[in-house]
């Protein structure tokens, strides 16, 4: 059986819970195996690399620690805590000095890391180590007609492309067309939701944001499906403020990607969290999958 | 702002943050790509948030040939990005212009230079306070301590959807602290020291 380290972040112990209860179902119900992380902690997110390099780095690499000592590969759904991760493998891969004062560091906390663990996004196990077909044959239903806009952001594109195209990735596409979803085009799929800006410079992030809801609206969309917290957050939360800012009716709903898979699997909405979003999902119309006929 | 000519001789300020820079840039794997410039623009162009900066992604690079790196310290634009990537995909030059900026915010925070009336920064010290205090971050008790620093109003602004969040049980109002939090201290100490000694 396949099986993974699991790494929620600290986003989906609060705002994104809807993602982390999602994605274990998804995983259960396809028989992957997720096993987390005991005592986790902060990734070290964006904000600590603009501070302290060697620090931020050593927090981080302590998940990656723990993970070796597990002898797993981590599965990451944040695309930020997915990002900082990888940044610091590539980090300590590069820098063979830095590496050694991480680990000088580590060693303080009783822990060292040697063995690159591999970080991975759940839309890159499901797609690439579970296989499109393969999901596609245990579902239940069929979303049918359904207009989904693939939202992709920043992080599981850039800044180094692994598993999908930076301009135009596919693997939602992909995914949602094999679960009878009618994908529209989105162009504005790696486009940035501003992040931490919603916090900062609001009226930026507002800006940003009202470009991804209209882009997804002038392409017809019933949703938006996300990979990433902050983008949910942003997208969903601050709907009602652009609303008001730009004098304008936006009310799209946005769902986490495992959220849609976990439907057409056939698991209970309210196990995926459907009924915790700020903005009603839209009528989702199950056709259950016709079964084989028997001649 | 910009008042100094080529021909003057660099001041001491400027030398000794420029000495600070290359130290950061070291640390950036092909960091010293900065030199093979071109100045096409493209970074600036790609930007989302381009448009709201005082100077922009390929300017930054211009004015620190021409030496005026504490203007680029005193400017929006290193706040503003928001880490996208997307400068650093596309730039022709191979420029990890993205990690640049974050080499820039790291040196005006050692270097206390920060734009006026510009608390950004504020947060990411609570961030930190947070990752010391807890092992992990407290969504709800970071915005709240930032915005009471930073923008009281915006606090009543959020508090709708806040409470809708709440309710849905989607907000936890409690931290939620690791067991461990006196092993990730200890690292956090120890990397401190080691990266005040400059080993």
């Amino acid at each position: 059986m396949m099986e993974y380290a699991y790494y929620p972040g600290c986003s989906l112990e609060n705002t994104g819970k809807p993602y982390d209860w999602s994605i274990r179902e998804v995983f259960k119900t396809l028989s992957i195996g997720l096993r987390e992380i005991e005592d986790w902690n902060c990734c070290g997110a964006t904000m600590y690399m603009s501070v302290d390099k060697i620090v931020g780095f050593a927090v981080s690499a302590r998940n990656l620690a723990l993970a070796q000592n597990m002898g797993l590969d981590i599965c990451a759904p944040c695309s930020s805590c997915y990002t900082t991760l990888r940044k610091t493998n590539r980090h300590m891969t590069w820098n063979i000095h830095s590496r050694k004062l991480i680990n000088e560091a580590l060693k303080a906390g009783g822990l060292s890391y040697d063995k690159m663990v591999e970080v991975r996004h759940p839309l890159d196990i499901l797609v690439n180590d579970v296989g499109i077909e393969k999901i596609s044959a245990s579902c239940r239903f069929e979303l049918e007609g359904l207009k989904v806009a693939p939202y992709y952001g920043c992080m599981i594109v850039r800044p180094v492309y692994d598993f999908d195209d930076m301009d135009d990735p596919q693997t939602m596409d992909m995914l949602f067309d094999a679960l009878g979803a009618d994908v529209v085009d989105y162009p504005d799929k790696v486009r940035c939701c501003g992040g931490m800006l919603m916090t900062t410079f609001e009226e930026i992030a507002l800006n940003l944001n009202n470009h991804l809801l209209k882009c997804a609206e002038d392409n017809g969309a019933d949703v938006i499906v996300t990979t990433c917290p902050l983008c949910q957050m942003n997208l969903e939360s601050y709907q009602a403020q652009i609303n008001r800012r730009y004098n304008l009716k936006h009310n799209m709903p946005i769902m986490y990607f495992s959220q849609l898979v976990g439907l057409a699997l056939g698991v209970e909405p309210s196990k995926l969290g459907i009924d915790t979003l700020l903005i009603e999902a839209p009528k989702i119309k199950l056709k259950p999958k016709a079964v084989e006929a028997a001649v | 702002m910009i008042t100094r000519t080529f021909t003057e001789p660099v001041p001491k300020r400027e030398a000794e943050l420029r000495a600070a820079f290359w130290e950061q840039v070291k640390s950036i794997p092909r960091g010293e790509k900065i030199q093979n410039c071109i100045q096409c623009g493209t970074c600036t162009g790609t930007c989302p948030v381009s448009y709201m900066m005082d100077i922009t992604p390929r300017e930054v690079v211009a004015l620190f040939r021409a030496g005026h790196l504490e203007d680029i310290l005193h400017s929006r634009t290193i706040w503003i990005c928001a880490s996208c990537y997307s400068c650093r995909v596309r730039c022709p030059s191979g420029i990890l212009v993205t990690d640049l900026i974050y080499a820039l915010k790291r040196l005006a925070m050692d270097m206390k230079i920060y734009p006026p009336k510009f608390p950004t920064y504020a947060l990411s010290k609570a961030f930190i306070s947070n990752i010391y205090k807890y092992g992990r971050n407290f969504e709800i008790g970071l915005a709240i301590r930032y915005f009471l620093k930073a923008n009281p109003k915006k606090l009543i602004a959020s508090a709708g959807f806040g409470l809708a969040m709440i309710r849905k049980g989607r907000i936890s109002v409690r931290p939620q602290s690791i067991k461990k939090v006196k092993e990730i201290r200890a690292i956090i100490d120890r990397a401190n020291q080691l990266e005040k000694e400059g080993i």
